[in-house]
């Protein structure tokens, strides 16, 4: 049995996920054909002429406004908009990325401070125990499509737009995972670790920095990888009602109004490479803080 | 300075459950002096971790007065009193062995300097100096819970309360733990009240042997131990160890441990 070298998760693991993105690229150029093909037909039908599959092979992958965009559409789109735009112009999907970024690192950083401070008080104050939790869950039970223009609406009429509305959207979506994740954190240190810390006669914020905290970390990782995800997913969805006309989901939204189906993809494409850097760059962070707490084997 | 340092009268506790009242202690008596080693044995649910969790302030009793060092254990556990030592080790494992010695010093505030010296000092009298910067998954089970014991003597308490604290580790370590107990508590002169299943455990170990049973849980006999102070390993092997051994299981029995 070949010893698999022991490395960092990501270099270990390049391998398959190429092997997966290799399939799905092949499966992708697969129903590009299925579904373009019909228009493509039907342009040929109305021309007089009886094309051959080959043409009927090249004509979907190269279509204007097609149903489903082959990949090199999309890639050949994304390096437009990506690399060989300036970065300061209306058409960069990078412009368009940071727009999106900002919001959704802001909010973050809002619904992970509120989250966490909710969690202490839940796990310390029996009132807040109590209570907190049934309201917490129902606000994730509302759809965020609905409450969403109705954020920016009134946030806008205080005066408040652009970047804040979105934010305060991002944050109302990653503050509910933080708060799960950092009670089960906060609670996670058994009978036998609290009645050690009583026979020191230690009191609760002594427990709380010394053995509740540290204990949470891993929790609060795990939570935090889910909370960035859902932050950039209220980033988007910000920027759909009130058409706005910078973002990643202003990009989506011109795209559907205009018919630019590669548009929408190569827009949704850079949200979910935005996406995976943003989980990636919070592993990172757990494998440094991990690492310096001597917890990393 | 007289009196016992742990002195228990007429001691109770029951726990109310739905099946009805659980009598974990019923009238047990026991005075402990200064420098005793007492073990408590005895099977399960006869209440031996429960009266060391009365005497920690980690249990409340029902019926009876417990006090220690004079005091109501609460006072004296607020006067930091005592060390208790768990079955497992409890380390934390986002410290080292020197900073999980260091936390009770760090909860009672003293000074950076103290802290280093006592750590030191302590991880030396466990033998495990050399091995502070290492951290608890890189020692084996018994340097872990010698740790533990390192911790529980960092501060200086006058008490040593030990639940089981071999019972996780094999044979040949137990032996080897036990012997360097033995030396330490002759070099400290602390109190140690040990809770043990073992009967040669005990029997080598204490200066006094509190044998208990349950339903209710009640101390059997209190044996005082014939042995010289002075007891090496091969102490085990001699007919005087093996008499109070015999005793020890007689008492068992009277308490109907062998029962089915």
């Amino acid at each position: 049995m070949p010893r698999v070298p022991r490395g960092a998760g990501m270099t270990r693991s390049i391998l398959p996920v190429l092997t997966v993105v290799a399939a799905i690229v092949a499966l992708w150029y697969a129903a590009a054909f299925a579904m373009n093909q019909q228009w493509t037909r039907d342009q040929a039908a109305r021309a007089g002429t009886e094309p051959t599959l080959a043409q009927i092979a090249a004509d979907t992958m190269s279509q204007e406004r097609p149903k489903l965009p082959a990949p090199h559409q999309v890639a050949a789109e994304l390096w437009d908009t990506t690399v060989a735009k300036r970065v300061t112009s209306k058409r960069s999907l990078v412009y368009h990325g940071w727009i999106t970024l900002s919001a959704t690192l802001l909010g973050f950083a809002i619904g992970t401070g509120l989250g966490i401070l909710l969690a202490v008080g839940i796990v310390h104050n029996r009132a807040m125990d109590m209570s907190v939790m049934p309201w917490a869950i129902a606000s994730q039970t509302i759809p965020i499509l609905a409450i969403a223009p109705m954020i920016i609406v009134v946030l806008n009429s205080v005066g408040i737009s652009g970047l804040l509305p979105k934010a305060v959207i991002s944050a109302y979506l990653s503050f509910f995972p933080v708060v799960v994740g950092m009670v089960k954190g906060l609670r996670s240190p058994d009978a036998m670790q609290l009645d050690l810390l009583s026979t020191y006669n230690a009191d609760r914020w002594q427990t709380f920095w010394k053995l509740r905290l540290p204990a949470s970390m891993p929790y609060l990782f795990t939570s935090l990888k889910v909370g960035v995800a859902a932050s950039l997913v209220g980033a988007i969805v910000g920027e759909l009602p009130t058409g706005a006309v910078a973002g990643l989901g202003a990009r989506l939204l011109a795209g559907s109004y205009y018919g630019q189906t590669v548009q929408i993809w190569s827009a949704l494409l850079g949200a979910a490479v935005l996406a995976a850097a943003l989980v990636g760059l919070i592993g990172l962070a757990q494998r440094l803080t991990l690492a310096a707490m001597g917890m990393n084997r | 300075m007289g009196g016992p340092v742990i002195e228990a009268k007429g001691l109770g506790l029951t726990f109310e459950t739905r099946d009805g009242p659980v009598h974990a202690l019923k009238d047990v008596d026991l005075a402990v002096g200064k420098g005793d080693f007492v073990s408590f044995i005895g099977p399960s649910g006869c209440g031996k971790t429960t009266f060391l969790r009365c005497v920690a302030a980690l249990e409340h009793p029902t019926a009876g007065t417990l006090t220690v060092n004079g005091t109501t254990p609460d006072e004296a556990r607020r006067a930091r009193a005592y060390g208790y030592v768990f079955q497992a080790a409890g380390l934390y494992p986002w410290r080292t062995i020197a900073g999980n010695v260091r936390l009770p010093l760090e909860i009672m505030g003293m000074s950076r300097a103290e802290q280093e010296e006592r750590v030191a000092r302590v991880l030396e009298l466990v033998d495990l100096a050399g091995f502070g910067r290492k951290y608890p998954w890189q020692l084996s089970g018994g340097m872990q819970q010698r740790a533990s014991i390192a911790r529980a003597l960092a501060f200086d308490a006058d008490i040593l309360l030990m639940d089981e604290p071999f019972g996780a580790l094999d044979e040949i370590v137990r032996d080897r733990l036990n012997e360097e107990l033995l030396k330490l508590w002759d070099r400290t002169g602390k109190t140690i009240g040990f809770v043990t299943h073992s009967i040669p455990e005990a029997v080598y170990l204490s200066t006094r042997i509190v044998v208990m049973s349950p339903r209710p849980g009640r101390i059997t006999d209190v044996i005082e131990s014939p042995l010289p102070r002075d007891r090496p390993l091969d102490i085990r092997d001699t007919p005087e160890f093996l008499e109070v051994a015999h005793r020890v299981r007689e008492g068992l029995r009277a308490g109907h441990a062998y029962d089915a």
